[in-house]
């Protein structure tokens, strides 16, 4: 494919399509609909890590005046363990069905075990409390290492792992050469042990969505998702109701970062609505959505790697072992399959675990699993460096993946821009800017690491129609979670010549675009630009025969450019431009509208690879560690619109300071959550950070035709690692756990040299 | 019990509203005054998403009371704009691409017109810890102040 240069709007920053919306408060996100005859719906939820559901009585609350309709697992169609998967992308039905509604067992404190639907919030509230359950508490575990003990509680009696009943709900292994021969060769080799806590998504919207059935069983559902057409399918795979029949509306969602990949409300508020014929609406709290949806995985990982002394990783061994939650699937895929794939290791195993306990079953979140794996990887990497007294970017320089390299978890690298990211970092200013202490003596430091992350591809719509007036309607059917639609304006504009202003993007709802899959994997504006290039090639394409057809002349002889068919030649013939204003006046005579759709499952989308370098200062007094310098350094592929690339990479490394220093699920000794609010779940505030520098690297992808890679998800990968780094080079002191809070840090310092009185 | 009749201004505009006396204004705004610009990330004060002027004074309206809006000013995100003119710091949080998902822009830019009528020439210092209470998960906040920095000049030019 044609690599498009020269562009007058891809690279530029433009506005985006929805902005004016969302800065003068009219974007309508899921909370913000309301219906005539609404009624609210409420969750209630079961308040222990792990019981047996003996019984529900829901007689009292059906009584109470005001309540509609009441709903349990009976009404949500099952999926039986015996009748083995049914998988919906990546997510088994027969755990999206448990999750949604508890049906045997309750699995952690906050899973839904009945729902109230009633004229106003305070009644369905007061209406749960009516709910009668008879509960068996069982013993439980929430911890790796007490969930993988011979004795733990077993949540899913039927999960097998080595032939006995275990929470180990599966494992993968990726194997390249021979590692006892390679470690046999090595000159140097560290293994260290790692831990990480479960940190939530943080989307400040909570999950809500208003839904309406109508009695013919014609259903609307609003709400705020990463895929309208994965709302429709859980939807209609829990309540029976076919797809055809649900319109799944994407409201604006307020961040996703993984965590709305899957329903937890809407097939529950179908059911209330169906069961009462109201529109129902239901918000989560904030205190549900901590307790109840995401986070992802803690972690225990083990990683070794030995080095000769030339510095070649000549091995290298991974074992990681996640939590998956209340089910399985937590992503060890990521873990075990990127954590080394930035290098060229002859010799590797990487192994992942998935472990089930008794918190709430993980969603994805950003790159899942390759920010826990690259965490544990980054570190050892750096201990190996300092032990060859190498400089740590050398180090990964030598030891870089290439075009050819084949990787572990299976692909041979095509032309990729790992090693750019590399150079990019070793030759920036900030690498170069000597660090020394602040003005009152607090010591900093510096610390590197890379990441990759897969990248998707996949199923993808588009429609570009022509307006009578001759401007343009793209229709796309990913939800739009960080400026995307402004990338779409950007090319759309770029290849019909026009302004970017004249091109209008929306996002379709289920039934008015084709299919189109997840916003998820960072695959949106290398998918969705792929279907709406080849529409408006497609549109280009009838504009160039219609403009043939005035001048009598062949289409051949017609070429499309700003904005207007000309003749190819002079050859051709001597006539005027005709714009697409003027074409679109002549559509009605001339054949009719002017529009494209193309639709498809696309390919080829590459891996990305991102290298950050990161300074800190330690507050030896407080434990307090603040990030004082950053740089991130991403091959993007070909930057649409670099002000949403950027952002991509600013707000992954904002997420990926807050798991390294503060953010982390505290429980209590009866297995809850303890801190579920935004006070004591500390994500980063705007004084905790300081700009975040980026240096996008462009190598393009050869397979995609503006040479676009997914930007979204490795920005958070090598983050943890190198604010870990940056610790060791303040402190000379090794974290091996996350977060690496102030308290941690200030008994870790303790610990190494009791303090002296402040002078 | 009876609920509260409560007669307020909003975005200068007189308003009666009835509400339940421990409904939030918050409440309020999004529901029976149909103002749903502001936003409920937590109902607890701490993201900020639904950051309103009480009589110039910048709050959560998540932490204030629908019936404490009697006789009082409110200012929400509907009123920034004038008609179809956007108020600089708009203006400027779309040029500096300022927002991802947009949940809580609304409240960032009330937050941040607070700061500038209060300091017309803020440190990014000043703008980084005006903006602590306002929480953005998308992106990381450097565009943010990068975009109230150039509002604030740009006001300051036009008042000159």
């Amino acid at each position: 494919m044609n690599i498009v240069t020269n562009n007058k709007w891809i690279g530029q920053r433009t506005i985006r399509p929805d902005g004016v919306d969302k800065v003068t408060g009219r974007a309508a996100f899921a909370a913000d609909t309301t219906m005539p005859g609404m009624i609210w719906g409420k969750v209630l939820r079961s308040p222990h890590p792990h019981a047996r559901i003996r019984a529900i009585d829901t007689s009292k609350a059906e009584a109470l005046a005001g309540v509609k309709a009441v709903v349990t697992s009976r009404d949500i169609v099952d999926f039986p363990i015996a009748k083995g998967a049914v998988m919906l992308g990546i997510q088994d039905m027969r755990w999206m069905c448990r999750n949604v509604m508890a049906r045997d067992k309750a699995l952690f404190p906050g899973h839904p075990v009945a729902a109230v639907a009633a004229t106003t919030e305070a009644i369905a509230a007061e209406a749960c409390k009516l709910i009668e359950v008879d509960y068996e508490v069982l013993p439980w575990s929430i911890e790796i290492d007490d969930a993988i003990k011979a004795d733990a509680p077993i949540l899913h009696e039927f999960n097998m792992f080595e032939g006995k009943p275990s929470n180990i709900a599966g494992k993968i292994e990726h194997k390249k050469g021979d590692i006892a021969e390679g470690f046999a060769k090595a000159e140097v080799v560290i293994e260290r042990t790692f831990a990480t806590r479960p940190v939530h998504q943080g989307y400040i919207e909570p999950h809500a969505c208003l839904i309406s059935v109508a009695a013919d069983g014609k259903t609307t559902i609003w709400s705020s998702s990463q895929g309208q057409f994965m709302v429709r399918a859980m939807t209609s795979m829990l309540t029976g109701i076919p797809q055809s029949d649900i319109r799944a509306i994407p409201a604006e969602i307020g961040g996703g970062f993984g965590g709305k990949t899957i329903v937890y409300l809407e097939p529950v508020a179908t059911l209330l609505a169906k069961k009462s014929g109201r529109p129902v609406k239901m918000v989560m709290t904030r205190e549900e959505v901590m307790r109840a949806t995401g986070p992802t995985s803690g972690s225990k990982s083990t990683v070794k790697i030995g080095a000769t002394k030339d510095g070649r990783i000549v091995a290298a061994q991974g074992t990681f072992y996640l939590q998956a939650g209340a089910f399985p699937g937590s992503p060890i895929r990521g873990a075990a399959g990127c954590s080394f794939t930035p290098y060229d290791i002859p010799n590797l195993l990487s192994i992942g675990y998935d472990v089930c306990s008794n918190r709430s079953k993980v969603a994805a979140y950003r790159a899942p699993g390759a920010p826990i794996g690259a965490y544990a990887v980054e570190c050892v990497l750096d201990e190996v460096a300092h032990a060859l007294k190498m400089d740590p970017l050398e180090f990964r320089l030598k030891n870089a993946a290439k075009e050819g390299t084949k990787a572990a978890h299976g692909p041979v690298f095509p032309r990729i821009g790992y090693v750019e990211t590399v150079e990019v970092a070793k030759a920036h200013p900030h690498y170069h800017t000597p660090i020394g202490k602040s003005a009152d003596g607090k010591p900093r430091g510096r610390g590197v690491a890379s990441g990759f992350w897969f990248n998707a591809g996949g199923e993808s719509s588009a429609q570009v129609n022509i307006t009578e007036d001759g401007n343009v309607v793209v229709t796309t059917g990913h939800p739009d979670i960080g400026g995307s639609r402004a990338g779409i304006a950007n090319i759309c504009a770029e290849l019909l010549g026009i302004d970017y202003r004249r091109v209008s993007v929306i996002i379709g709802d289920t039934q008015t675009v084709g299919f189109s899959n997840l916003t998820g994997g960072s695959r949106v504006l290398f998918a969705s630009s792929m279907v709406v290039t080849q529409s408006t090639d497609k549109v280009i394409a009838t504009l160039r025969e219609r403009a043939a057809k005035v001048w009598g002349i062949d289409p051949e002889a017609v070429k499309w450019e700003n904005g207007a068919a000309h003749p190819v030649s002079p050859n051709a013939g001597q006539f005027e431009p005709l714009t697409l204003a003027q074409l679109a006046e002549k559509a009605p005579t001339m054949g009719g509208p002017i529009g494209a759709g193309v639709q498809l499952n696309t390919q080829g989308a590459d891996g990305g690879f991102g290298t950050h370098i990161c300074d800190v200062e330690v507050d030896v007094d407080l434990g307090i560690v603040r990030v004082i310098r950053y740089t991130a350094v991403q091959d993007v592929g070909r930057a649409i619109h670099p002000g949403y690339v950027e952002g991509q990479l600013q707000g992954g490394v904002a997420q990926g300071i807050g798991w390294a220093l503060n953010e982390e699920y505290i429980y209590t000794r009866e297995g809850k959550v303890d801190n579920p609010g935004f006070l004591d779940y500390r994500m980063p505030v705007c004084s905790d950070l300081p700009m975040i520098d980026c240096a996008l690297v462009e190598v393009p992808n050869p397979k995609h035709p503006q040479g676009v890679k997914g930007v979204g998800e490795v920005p958070l990968v090598p983050v943890m690692a190198a604010v870990a780094n940056a610790v060791y080079d303040a402190l000379g002191m090794r974290f091996y756990s996350l977060p690496m809070s102030p308290p941690k840090v200030s008994a870790a310092l303790d610990a190494a040299a009791p303090r002296q009185a402040a002078e | 019990m009876a609920k509260l009749h409560v007669s307020t201004t909003i975005n200068g505009e007189p308003m009666e509203f009835l509400c339940e006396p421990a409904d939030t204004m918050l409440d309020a705004l999004r529901g029976q005054l149909g103002l749903t610009g502001s936003k409920e990330g937590c109902a607890s004060g701490d993201c900020g998403a639904c950051s309103v002027m009480l009589d110039g004074r910048l709050v959560c309206s998540c932490l204030m009371l629908a019936a404490e809006a009697e006789g009082r000013e409110i200012g929400t995100i509907e009123g920034m704009a004038d008609g179809e003119r956007l108020h600089p710091l708009q203006q400027k949080f779309l040029e500096h691409a300022a927002l991802q998902c947009g949940i809580c822009t609304s409240g960032m830019l009330v937050a941040s017109d607070a700061l500038l009528k209060r300091n017309p020439d803020p440190s990014e210092e000043e703008v980084r810890f005006w903006l602590a209470g306002n929480l953005c998960r998308c992106t990381g906040y450097d565009k943010i102040v990068r975009a109230v920095l150039d509002a604030a000049a740009e006001m300051r030019e036009a008042t000159r």
